[in-house]
């Protein structure tokens, strides 16, 4: 049978307070069992706290072919960061 | 080395002079140190290449797991068996990691099992060595995953982002197999005479074809030159054969155990041992499918696979049936 299990992308919190991180994929029939695949194949080492599984096919991405375009607007407002602006050092920190 | 004979269909490098625009700028960006991406544009010998690369490669982790496997039952502790048992299931870890990038260039796995399975796709030559004896599970932990271990480090840093990143994740797990290995040999190598003798004996059967792992010398050959430039291959087998002899040899005489090659001593000169090549007409008669145990190896995985259809089938029909439920409830 050529039907293959679909593919799952896995996300894992590595420890409380940070953000899920993508780790990597796998098949599975569903969700349910997706997660428990995920827990065998990438917390074998106690890598995580919590596990999020996304079908691969739902995912949307931005194309790598915008890369200059696409963040182009970004370039040009250099004033969205504090180093762009000059404090006198009596000021101290800030 | 776990990928040890891919054949591109490369023609020799080509200068960035003599490539098109697109080439050109995707050499520029691997020149850069730039990581490329599934969806990034690549040329179609980079693509083939890697396929070709990293399904040798997954499909050695899980070829692997039978020599290995074997020994599990028959653990002599509890404790070793559970250690065992670990090891093996990082294996398969590994080789999904790696069908996983693989997948990521537009193969399936199904594909790549049924590529495994008809012999189209090669594993490493050292999987079709059978392991005899307890003292086995010592030599493939310090020899086969050191050797593994040489090569997979470089390979963190390939030009292929997918690639590299199980690179890194495998590394991780990679020096527990490669110790625990060595510390079965240390135990075996200080136990009783005859325990010894079986480590010494181990030894002298897994000397030569963990050197094979590295592949016949590609120093002249323009797929590996091809390879390089692409960075999906980062140094010579060469090379990594004397590193890996370099660190090995101390480390089997701290053992007291004799690296069955007389020829083998330190060079003050090159700062690296001299050591005998291993029989390549034995290597290519092993890819060939005539070592001691391919028809063993290709007869399990087939197995599992044709025993295991019922199993995909019917969690994939369990699935749709509880999806379909699910939506009539709504
Ligand atoms: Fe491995
Ligand atoms: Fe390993």
């Amino acid at each position: 049978m050529s039907k293959e299990w679909p593919l799952w992308e896995v996300f894992i919190r590595g420890q409380h307070g940070l953000s899920h991180r993508h780790v990597g994929s796998l098949h599975a029939p569903d969700a349910e069992m997706a997660i428990k695949n995920a827990r065998d194949v990438y917390t074998r080492r106690n890598e995580g706290v919590s596990i999020w599984v996304v079908e691969a096919e739902r995912i949307a991405a931005s194309s790598p072919g915008d890369k200059g375009p696409f963040y182009d607007p970004a370039n040009s407002k250099v004033y969205r960061h504090p180093t762009f602006f000059d404090i006198p050092d009596e000021i101290g920190a800030m | 080395m776990y990928a040890q004979l891919v054949k591109s269909s490369g023609k020799g490098v080509k200068s960035l002079e003599e490539m098109d625009p697109q080439e050109r700028a995707f050499q520029q960006r691997i020149d850069a140190g730039d990581k490329i991406e599934p969806k990034d544009w690549m040329p179609d010998g980079y693509r083939k290449n890697l396929i070709r690369q990293i399904g040798q490669h997954a499909h050695s982790e899980i070829v692997g797991q039978l020599p290995e496997g074997n020994w599990i039952t028959r653990a002599p502790t509890l404790e070793r068996k559970a250690i065992l048992l670990a090891k093996v299931q990082d294996e398969a870890g590994h080789g999904l990691y790696l069908y996983c990038a693989a997948e990521t260039l537009g193969v399936t796995r199904d594909e790549l099992f049924e590529m495994l399975n008809n012999g189209k796709m090669k594993y490493s030559s050292i999987f079709n060595y059978p392991t005899l004896t307890w003292a086995d599970m010592g030599a493939v932990g310090w020899l086969v995953d050191g050797a593994a271990i040489m090569n997979q480090v470089p390979l963190q840093r390939t030009s292929y982002g997918p690639y590299a990143r199980a690179m890194i994740r495998i590394c991780k797990e990679e020096s527990f197999h490669q110790r625990q290995g060595f510390d079965i040999m240390m135990k075996m190598a200080n136990g009783s005479e005859a325990q010894k003798k079986m480590a010494q004996d181990a030894l002298n059967r897994f000397w030569f074809p963990s050197l094979m792992m590295f592949g016949p010398s590609d120093k002249e050959s323009v797929h590996s030159a091809q390879s390089m430039a692409w960075k999906i291959k980062m140094n010579t087998n060469d090379e990594l054969r004397q590193k890996f002899v370099d660190q090995t040899a101390p480390q089997a005489e701290y053992l007291g155990l004799t690296v069955p090659d007389e020829t083998l001593r330190w060079n003050e000169e090159k700062g690296g041992y001299d050591f005998a090549e291993p029989d390549w007409n034995e290597f290519f008669d092993v890819i060939k499918g005539n070592g001691p145990c391919n028809t063993d190896r290709l007869n399990a995985r087939r197995k599992a696979w044709d025993e295991g259809a019922w199993v995909r089938e019917a969690m994939l029909a369990h699935a749709e049936k509880k999806r379909a439920a699910k939506l009539a409830a709504e």
